[in-house]
């Protein structure tokens, strides 16, 4: 009989029997069974038609794919088992917690960031292992770590307007248009250059957010999504319709990539080059976001993104700080807008879809709304990922709208939550106590 | 003027198909205060399952009348299953979340829906059999008004009705009526606010399904993105009309088919998206609530 490290599989049995044993587990378990069973019977009747069925209009032919039935059976029936389990516990810690004097702490890694010990080392690894990336790995990977830098950036920007002041905008890719637009058109009349063109394309960006911003102002949350999802759709169907303007679904070609003091670059060095100028950004990025989030400004778009008439009655003047989410979150959307178009050299309406919206904002949710450290680790899964997992990379799309679904019902404040301030009394000596820290 | 007939005909086609859609937004907007993202992609299933099995029975030799029944009925029975579902999963137990929370997970069930049928089906365009067959007795205004518009038009105004009497009279309507007007007290009097929300859904998607069958077969194709811009479209006219009104939505869809129809007709037809989601910035400006909507004072 094999045995590992004293534990006889006997052990392994009793310990399963005394989980069923124990009534109240039993009952639970038998009931979730039960109904996983009735789940992945819904679900194979429900997908029936669409994944079984596969028709041949033109050769007039029909497969059964018997098979899928089986995958989506098991799948169902998992996804059900664990969705419940979770519930469950979370439930269990809900009640826990409330037990507890007071709400629950920050998580584990905002607690590592917030001390220096930690601190200062972590961010000089990081920093180190940035700077020796390119050198490291190719300039393919590089590349690939460019795009997901680029992401970060833009996550950053959508996460002033959704995670802090809580204004679910779905059209935040028409900034990144106008961004890139403004690059290649500037460059296409004038012969600007990237240096030149990328503040003209973040500003720009920022002037648009605010002319969608003044009409929207009045509008609450769901009407505020679709009216930004048509602004989106608009800025994408004039740029391709209008030949004259933006050279239609052609797109504008040959867009110089940015320069170093006229130093002529090989296409590799132009691409370390890129990555160099992402970590600068996306270091400036951080900075100034978290700046913001910490200002009066940034306190005041919490207070709205809380409650919007309890901020109005406080005094803070709603239409502009609204306008200023916009504007600064539509600001950064511009500045990655002039760099894919420097990066790629070339723009056209398809790369700006509501879908490039769409995988901003599972970036921001995955990542926990209103958290720098959360959108960035968002950025990184979803961006790099998919690159390395190619097998799965035609699922990404699938995967993105799991994943709004899924961080929404079980973990609504994302992978690490944003640090939400609260106060809690502990007794007059503590209070005491904190004002001496202080 | 036949060209001007012919414009106004085909915005009324428009129009009614818009109207079928509109509605579940509308109905569902009315009840939960939500918008059903996910709508249009129901509507793309319901187009998407009368096209397979009107495909299917077609090859195995039906006759035309069989294959319309049937595949009227299975594109009602699973886009009212899937939208039946989507609200189990996605908005159920989001009921009490903050307002954006349903919101992220409806856009994301949209997405999830489009790229299901994308990975399960195809991404090409497929031809739509030819459900509705020319009728003799259209010959001579044939350049005028298809066979098809007639069809839909007519389909849609029996739907209608139908609906009307269905809310104004049956004990289902009269309990969603209550609970679009306030749910705790529709709870208090005794209604299941829950399986009323799952009827609304299951309506509402059933309609969606109607509409996806007739412009599937109007227009000949599908593709598994059409429910993005049909969904965007009959939200448009929901709005317009004022939402969570049911005539209103109605009367806000013939508009905004018209105003396309008209606007695509004598202006230009490249920007023939651009007009809808412009007019839908507008009427959100000056009049969020809509044409026959109530305004809503929001209490503290």
């Amino acid at each position: 009989m094999i045995t590992v490290k004293g534990v006889t599989p006997i052990d392994g049995i009793s310990a399963f029997r005394r989980l069923f044993s124990c009534k109240k587990n039993k009952k639970i378990i038998c009931k979730a069974l039960k109904r996983s069973l009735l789940v992945s019977l819904w679900f194979v009747f429900l997908t029936f038609p669409i994944m079984v069925i596969k028709v041949n209009p033109v050769e007039r032919t029909v497969s059964w794919r018997w098979g899928n039935i089986f995958y989506v059976a098991i799948g169902s029936f998992v996804i059900s088992l664990l969705a419940k389990a979770w519930l469950v516990r979370k439930e269990r810690l809900a009640a826990r917690q409330q037990a507890a004097a007071c709400p629950a702490r920050d998580s584990i890694i905002h607690d590592l960031l917030q001390r220096p010990g930690y601190r200062y080392p972590l961010i000089i690894l990081f920093s180190g292992v940035a700077l020796v990336f390119p050198h490291l790995f190719s300039t393919y990977q590089a590349n690939i770590m460019t795009t997901a830098l680029m992401y970060i950036v833009l996550g950053l920007g959508l996460n002033i307007v959704v995670g802090v002041a809580g204004l679910l905008d779905l059209g935040y890719v028409a900034f990144y248009a106008i961004g890139a637009y403004s690059y290649a058109l500037l460059n296409l009349h004038f012969h600007l250059g990237f240096w030149a063109a990328l503040p003209i394309g973040g500003l720009l960006a920022a002037l648009f957010g605010v002319l969608l911003g003044f009409p929207v102002l009045r509008l609450r949350g769901d009407y505020l999504a679709i009216v930004t999802l048509g602004f989106g759709e608009i800025i994408r169907l004039i740029l391709e319709n209008w030949n004259a303007f933006s050279k239609g679904p052609s797109g504008i070609s040959n867009i110089p990539r940015p320069g170093f003091f006229g130093v002529e670059m090989s296409l590799d060095q132009a691409m370390i080059y890129m990555y160099y100028l992402m970590i600068g950004l996306v270091i400036l990025t951080i900075f100034v976001v978290n700046r913001l989030q910490h200002s009066r400004l940034g306190r005041a778009w919490l207070a709205l993104r809380e409650d919007e008439i309890a901020c109005q009655a406080m005094g803070i003047d709603k239409t502009r700080i609204k306008l200023t989410a916009f504007a600064l979150g539509a600001f950064w959307a511009g500045l990655i807008g002039v760099i894919f178009a420097a990066k790629t050299t070339f723009v056209n309406p398809a790369s700006f879809t509501f879908m490039e919206s769409a995988i901003i904002l599972a970036i921001v949710v995955l990542g926990g709304m209103g958290s720098i450290v959360g959108v960035i680790l968002g950025a990184l899964i979803l961006i790099l990922l998919p690159e390395y997992l190619r097998a799965l990379s035609e699922y990404r799309m699938l995967a993105f709208g799991a994943i709004l679904v899924a961080m929404m019902i079980f973990k609504p404040e994302g992978l690490i939550a944003g640090v939400r301030r609260t106060y809690c009394f502990q007794g007059r000596k503590n209070a005491a106590a904190l004002q001496d820290d202080e | 003027m036949d060209y001007f007939i012919e414009l106004f005909l085909s915005g009324l086609t428009r129009g009614s198909i818009y109207a079928l859609i509109a509605l579940g937004y509308t109905m569902v907007y009315g009840i939960i205060g939500l918008i059903n993202f996910a709508h249009g992609e129901i509507y793309m299933i319901g187009a998407f399952t009368s096209f397979i099995v009107a495909t299917v029975l077609s090859i195995y030799g039906f006759p035309l009348a069989a294959i319309v029944v049937v595949a009227g009925v299975a594109a009602a029975i699973w886009s009212s299953a899937y939208g039946y579902t989507v609200e189990k999963i996605a908005y159920k137990p989001l009921r009490h979340a903050p307002r954006l929370a349903p919101l992220i997970s409806a856009i994301g069930m949209s997405i999830l829906l489009q790229n299901y049928v994308l990975l399960a089906q195809t991404s090409d365009f497929l031809p739509f059999p030819a459900l509705i067959p020319e009728f003799a007795f259209m010959e001579p205004v044939a350049h005028i008004i298809g066979s098809s518009d007639l069809v839909i038009l007519l389909t849609t105004t029996v739907v209608m009705l139908a609906l009307t009497l269905l809310i104004k009279f049956t004990r289902i309507g009269k309990a969603m009526r209550a609970t679009a007007q306030d749910r705790t007290m529709a709870l208090l009097v005794g209604i299941n606010v829950d399986r009323v929300i799952s009827a609304t859904f299951i309506l509402g998607s059933a309609l969606a399904a109607i509409g996806g069958l007739l412009i599937a077969s109007h227009i000949g194709q599908i593709n598994f993105a059409i429910g993005f811009i049909a969904g965007i479209k009959a939200f448009t006219a929901a709005v317009l009309g004022g939402i969570g009104s049911i005539p209103g939505a109605v009367l806000g869809s013939l508009v905004l088919g018209l105003t396309e129809s008209f606007a695509t007709g004598y202006v230009s037809s490249d920007y023939e998206d651009v007009f809808a989601f412009s007019l839908l910035v507008l009427i959100l400006i000056f009049k969020p609530s809509g044409l026959l909507g109530k305004a809503e004072a929001k209490k503290v």
